[in-house]
């Protein structure tokens, strides 16, 4: 299978591989996918005042899990926490050019993301988590 | 060294040269039908037909008029199974097979069930290797035919065929094996086997695509066909249509060098494989061969690489030629059904690669397939999660995964 040159530069040059310390304040963590399914992907941020000032994933998958988890982490840094709810998966999708059997690769980075950001907000306000849930539900 | 370095000989192996040079007359002044019984060109092209069947049927030790030229294996498979069920139908409707065995037997053997053939699927054990006391405890008296190949196409297993073959006799039940992996790269006896009816194919032994033979056993008992191809009855009936003199040629011409040079060949070509596995498994931690330590084909290595997917270290390796059993790319994201079958765990599946040397595979070429597996398992474990937890000491098997 041909790889578009943007997913051969992530995997060969992956932006911001590594951890932070979870328990770190102002990280949230998010961890998706299982290893028997093929993929899984660990997104951490990190944020102060309400903006993503760092971000670090790993992954274990195929070259196109690796870039579009690399991608989000670029993608997060400067973000707000608001603006990064709104990265949808057909974005990493468009960036990387993947063919329509590696889209599960950008919605699982889809995914990761959201777990980072609910981590964060549940770690920086644990009463009101019940209640954000709820309205953005209701939205 | 020329790269792209090509490790992939189970999937296909290059035609000699020798074996073109063989070729090349019968395509242009050497064109005549083998069929064609009243003139000079037709005896000629039947003249190289009849000394390629000769040394095909002596590389297996059957007699010439027991090879039925074919496409290929997977077309071997087919004639074999659906023809010898069509044929004995009426003795009784139940196969029995395994469940490793490839897609060119699995599938015709679901078509089978579509029509109410019942077919057992044996299991293997950890190495890959089917029981032949399973095979004895799994045949009743509508049982007519035994498919079993004799080297696995993924893990190089080499399973116990002349035990299976016995039973197959003692019970008078037909045997089938598809011997695609193994006629040509080691000794295969087909009276020594016990088999009826063997598939394989040229292209895997160093000659030309799109030929291939099904062995039926003529002599004690003699097997029956339905054929699947009717026309003008070439090969006894079995499989109408005009013979590809070139490739048939090709397919005499490789299987010769095959039976001069296997002998030291194997030799060779297993020391380069113990050398990668060695040096492979020197090199990083956490590496699991599959398949049988011993019993499997000399150019066979597959191993899976911990906390790292195949696909992804396909990539990292792009100019080496490999496979991997992991499914990422397939519409079902399902790993190896061959490694799933020996109880290897999912995740290891995924990280599997299967390693194929052959004839034309060099010291050097091996040296660097090791340096570029080892920098590329580095390289993405160093941004795996799954090996950092395993550092953590977290027990991976323990973790609640969020199953997508």
């Amino acid at each position: 299978m041909a790889y578009s040159d943007k997913v051969i530069d992530h995997y060969n040059n992956p932006r911001n591989v590594g951890s932070f310390k979870k328990e770190e304040e102002g990280v949230g963590t998010g961890i998706v996918g299982a290893p028997e399914c093929g993929d899984v992907m660990k997104l951490q941020i990190k944020v102060e005042q309400d903006t993503i000032v760092d971000a670090r994933f790993k992954t274990f998958g195929c070259g196109s899990a690796i870039a579009s988890s690399s991608l989000a982490t670029e993608w997060l840094k400067g973000k707000t926490v608001h603006e990064a709810g709104a990265i949808k998966n057909t974005d990493i999708v468009q960036e990387l050019n993947l063919p329509p059997v590696k889209i599960h690769c950008s919605v699982l980075a889809e995914d990761a993301i959201k777990a980072a950001l609910n981590d964060y907000q549940k770690k920086a306000d644990p009463a009101s988590e019940t209640e954000k849930t709820a309205t953005s539900a209701g939205v | 060294m020329k790269l792209p370095v090509y490790m992939d000989n189970h999937s296909t192996t290059p035609c000699d040269a020798r074996v073109v040079t063989a070729m090349l007359p019968y395509f242009t002044e050497k064109f005549g039908n083998a069929a064609s019984r009243n003139h000079a060109f037709g005896w000629e092209a039947e003249e190289a037909v009849d000394q390629a069947r000769k040394h095909i049927a002596r590389l297996i030790n059957a007699d010439a008029k027991e090879i039925v030229f074919t496409s290929g294996a997977t077309e071997s498979d087919n004639l074999a199974l659906k023809g010898v069920v069509e044929m004995y139908k009426e003795k009784g409707d139940h196969i029995i097979t395994c469940s490793t065995e490839h897609r060119a037997v699995i599938d015709p053997a679901k078509s089978l069930e579509k029509k109410g053939i019942r077919v057992t699927y044996l299991p293997v054990d950890k190495t890959g290797m089917v029981d032949p006391d399973d095979v004895r405890n799994a045949i009743t008296d509508k049982t007519i035919l035994i498919s079993i190949m004799l080297a696995s196409n993924e893990i190089g297993t080499i399973h116990p065929v002349n035990a299976i073959g016995k039973i197959a006799k003692d019970k008078g039940v037909l045997f089938h094996c598809d011997a695609t992996q193994g006629v040509g790269k080691i000794p295969v006896d087909v009276q020594a086997m016990g088999v009826d009816l063997m598939s394989f194919t040229a292209h895997k032994l160093y000659g030309p695509k799109g030929i291939g033979a099904l062995y039926v056993r003529r002599k004690a008992p003699r097997v029956r066909l339905v054929p699947m191809i009717d026309g003008g009855g070439h090969e006894r009936g079995m499989r109408s249509g005009t013979l590809p003199v070139p490739l048939v040629v090709g397919f005499g011409k490789a299987v010769e060098l095959c039976a001069q040079e296997m002998s030291t060949e194997s030799v060779r070509i297993q020391g380069l494989r113990d050398h990668l596995q060695d040096g492979i498994m020197g090199a990083l931690e956490e590496v699991y061969l599959n398949g049988h330590p011993t019993d499997r084909l000399p150019g066979n290595l597959n191993v899976s690489f911990a906390y790292v997917e195949g696909e992804a270290l396909l990539m990292g390796v792009k100019e080496i030629a490999l496979s991997s059993g992991s499914a990422c790319t397939s519409a079902t994201l399902e790993p190896s059904y061959v490694l799933r079958a020996l109880g290897v765990g999912s995740d290891l599946a995924h990280s599997s690669i299967r390693f194929g040397l052959g004839r034309f595979t060099t010291l050097e070429e091996v040296d660097y397939t090791i340096d570029r597996m080892m920098k590329a398992v580095n390289h993405l474990r160093a941004m795996s999660p799954l090996y950092e937890m395993a550092r953590e000491g977290v027990d991976l098997k323990s973790v609640q995964w969020a199953t997508h």
